[in-house]
C-alpha cells in the first residue's frame, strides 16, 4: 500500500547516496582534495585546492546532478505518457534536434554559448515538429506520437551522420564528445539546476493523476483525471526538461531509460515516490559516472555517456534477473 | 428537488460513420438497472462511454444528477458515476491493493495520500469480489477473470451512485458471473445505486434488470421494461438468429433454435 513514511525513508536514503556521490565528485581528480579542505572551500574559506573545488569541480558536479535528475525525471514522465516502459527522454527526437543544432555550431566553429543556443533551438524545433505533426488530425494517439517522434529522430540522425562525414578532422572529437554526452564544457550549473527544481515542482502535484494515466486513458478519465490537458502538460514538461539537459551536457544516454526502471524495481511504481526518487538517483548516478569519466584513465577524459552505460547496464540486468524469480 | 442519477435527452451517437442511436431518451433513477443488448459492433460500448461522459454525443445532452457533463469537472463526474471498461492493459507492475485503491482517487485532495479508511474501503471491495487474500499479488500474475473482478473492486471502491458496466461478466466463470450480478443488484436494492450494463445474455438481463435497451446497429433502438422488450421475437430479430423462449420459476430462458 502507498505509504508516505516509506516514501520519505527511501528519498532520505537516496539523498545520502547523492551526497556521497557529490563528495566523491569534489574530492577525486588529478589533485585529490582532503575532506576538511572541501568543507572549507564550500564555506568560502581559503584552503589548499579550494579554487579547484569551487571553480572546476563544484559547477561540474552540480551540472551533472541537475542533468542526471532532468533526464531521469523526463524519462519517467515519457514512460507514463507513452505508457511504454521502453520510452526514454530522447524517443521523441528531442536529442536528435539538439544534436543537429549543436553539431552544426561545432562544425562552423561557434563558441560554447553558440553551441548551447543552437542545441536548445534544435531541441525546441524537434519538439514542435513532433507535436505539430502528431497533432495534425486532432487524434493525438500514443502510436502516432511515438511514430512521429521516431521518424523525426531518424531524420536528425541522418543529418548528424552527414555533418560528421563532412566536418573538418580537428572538430570531429568535439562533435563525438557532444554526441555521447560530456560535462567538461559546462558554462554554468545554474540553468539546469533551476530547470530541475521547476520541473519537479510542476510535476509533483500531478503525481497521483499520472499513476492513473499509466493505467489507461479512459480509465484515468473515468476516475476524474483531465486526461487531455494533463498529457499536453506532461509532454511539454518532459520535453523542456530533456532540452535543458541536452543543451547543458549533450545527449547523455541511458540515464533517462534506466534510472526510472531501477527506482521502479526497488520502490514500486507510485509516481509520488518515483518522480522525486528518479530525479535524485539520476543526479547521483550521473555525478558518479562523470567523476569516473575524468579519473579512470586520467589525464585522458572519457565521454560520460560511455560510463553511464557501462555502470547502468550490468546493474539493470542484475535487478531484472532477480525480479523474475 | 431530487434528480435522476442519469438523464439523456435526444442523444445521437455516431462512430466511424455509423449511427448507433438517433435522438434517444433514457433515464436511470436510484435503484434502477438497465441492460444494453445488441450484436457485436452495434455500438453498445460506444453508447456506454458516451453516457459515461468519456466521448461527446453528436447531438443531445446528458446530465448526471441534473448537471450536464460540460458543467462538471472530471473529478466531480467521477464522484457521480463509475465506469468499467472492457480492457485493462497494464504496462507497469502494481499490486492488487494499489490497483483497487485507484478507485479512491476522486475522493482525495491533490496532496492527500490514501488513508487507512481508504485502504479499508478498498479491502472490503476486494473481499466483495473474492480477492481478499490477494492484496499483495502483482496484477500481471492474475488470470483474466481475477483481473476483471479486480476492476470491479476498483469500481466499488470508487463508491459512486451510478455504475456503467461494459461487459461486467467478461472472463468470469458461472459462479462469479452470478456473484457479480447479485452484487450490483444488491447495490441497487440496498444502497439505491443505478446500474447500466452491457450484457450478452438476454436471460441474465431479464433476471437482473428492470429495463432493457436493444440496439440494432442502424440507429434504431428499443427501450422498455424487460418483460416487454426481451421476447423471443424481438431478440431473434436483434441477433438475426432464431431463439426459443422458455419459462422457469418466473425467469425466462432463451435457447438458439
Amino acid at each position: 500500500m502507498p505509504n508516505h513514511r516509506r516514501a520519505f525513508l527511501i528519498l532520505a536514503i537516496l539523498v545520502l547516496l547523492a551526497l556521497a556521490s557529490f563528495w566523491a565528485a569534489l574530492a577525486a581528480g588529478s589533485i585529490p582534495v582532503a575532506a576538511t579542505d572541501i568543507l572549507a572551500a564550500l564555506l568560502g574559506q581559503d584552503a589548499p585546492g579550494a579554487d579547484i573545488v569551487r571553480q572546476l569541480r563544484l559547477p561540474r558536479a552540480l551540472a551533472g546532478f541537475a542533468c542526471g535528475g532532468l533526464l531521469a525525471l523526463a524519462g519517467a514522465l515519457m514512460q507514463v505518457l507513452l505508457r511504454n516502459p521502453l520510452a526514454d527522454p530522447y524517443i521523441l527526437g528531442i536529442s536528435g534536434g539538439a544534436g543537429v543544432g549543436a553539431l552544426f555550431a561545432i562544425m562552423v566553429g561557434l563558441p560554447i554559448l553558440g553551441i548551447d543556443g543552437l542545441a536548445f533551438a534544435g531541441a525546441l524545433g524537434a519538439m514542435f515538429l513532433v507535436f505539430g505533426l502528431a497533432h495534425g488530425d486532432g487524434s493525438w494517439t500514443q502510436t502516432r506520437l511515438l511514430l512521429t517522434g521516431v521518424i523525426v529522430a531518424a531524420g536528425c540522425g541522418a543529418l548528424i551522420s552527414l555533418m560528421l562525414a563532412i566536418a573538418p578532422e580537428d572538430r570531429l572529437r568535439g562533435m563525438l564528445f557532444w554526441l555521447s554526452g560530456d560535462l567538461g564544457q559546462v558554462a554554468s550549473a545554474w540553468p539546469p539546476m533551476v530547470a530541475l527544481a521547476i520541473a519537479l515542482l510542476l510535476a509533483m502535484p500531478f503525481a497521483r493523476e499520472l499513476n492513473l494515466l499509466a493505467r489507461g486513458l479512459m480509465q484515468a478519465q473515468a476516475l476524474g483525471v483531465a486526461v487531455d490537458r494533463l498529457r499536453y502538460a506532461i509532454f511539454l514538461l518532459a520535453s523542456l526538461a530533456t532540452a535543458a539537459s541536452v543543451t547543458t551536457a549533450g545527449s547523455i544516454g541511458f540515464i533517462g531509460l534506466v534510472v526510472p526502471h531501477l527506482v521502479r524495481l526497488a520502490a514500486g511504481n507510485d509516481q509520488r515516490l518515483l518522480l522525486p526518487a528518479s530525479a535524485i538517483a539520476g543526479g547521483a548516478l550521473l555525478m558518479l559516472a562523470d567523476t569516473l569519466a575524468r579519473t579512470l584513465i586520467a589525464p585522458q577524459q572519457l565521454p560520460v555517456g560511455v560510463l553511464t552505460a557501462l555502470i547502468g547496464v550490468p546493474v539493470f540486468l542484475f535487478l531484472l534477473s532477480r525480479q523474475g524469480k | 428537488m431530487s434528480h435522476d442519477l442519469l438523464t439523456a435527452r435526444g442523444i445521437s451517437v455516431d462512430i466511424g460513420g455509423r449511427c448507433v442511436t438517433r435522438a434517444l431518451d433514457l433515464s436511470v433513477t436510484a435503484g434502477q438497472r438497465l441492460a444494453i443488448l445488441g450484436r457485436n459492433g452495434a455500438g453498445k460500448s460506444t453508447l456506454l462511454a458516451t453516457l459515461a461522459g468519456l466521448r461527446e454525443p453528436s447531438a443531445g445532452r446528458i446530465e448526471l444528477a441534473g448537471t450536464p457533463y460540460a458543467a462538471l469537472s472530471p473529478r466531480e463526474a467521477a464522484l457521480r458515476r463509475a465506469w468499467l471498461g472492457q480492457t485493462q492493459a497494464d504496462p507497469f507492475g502494481s499490486t492488487v491493493l494499489e490497483t483497487a485503491l485507484t478507485g479512491r482517487h476522486p475522493h482525495l485532495g491533490r496532496w492527500d495520500w490514501e488513508s487507512t479508511h481508504d485502504a479499508d474501503l478498498a479491502r472490503s471491495a476486494l473481499a466483495a469480489v473474492g480477492l481478499a487474500s490477494m492484496e499483495t499479488r502483482q496484477i500481471h500474475t492474475l488470470s483474466g477473470g481475477e483481473r476483471q473482478r479486480l476492476a470491479i473492486a476498483t469500481l466499488l471502491a470508487q463508491a459512486a451512485p451510478l455504475y456503467l458496466l461494459d461487459e461486467p461478466l467478461a472472463h468470469l466463470d458461472l459462479n462469479h458471473q452470478m456473484a457479480v450480478l447479485e452484487l450490483f443488484a444488491g447495490a441497487a436494492r440496498d444502497c439505491g445505486a443505478g446500474v447500466i450494463m452491457v450484457l450478452h445474455d438476454p436471460a441474465l438481463a431479464h433476471r437482473f434488470c428492470d429495463q432493457a435497451l436493444l440496439i440494432d446497429g442502424d440507429g434504431a433502438c428499443e427501450l422498455g421494461a424487460v418483460d416487454t422488450v426481451l421476447t423471443a421475437e424481438k431478440l431473434s430479430a436483434l441477433y438475426g438468429y432464431r431463439l426459443h423462449q422458455f419459462a422457469h420459476d418466473g425467469q425466462r430462458c432463451f435457447v438458439p433454435g
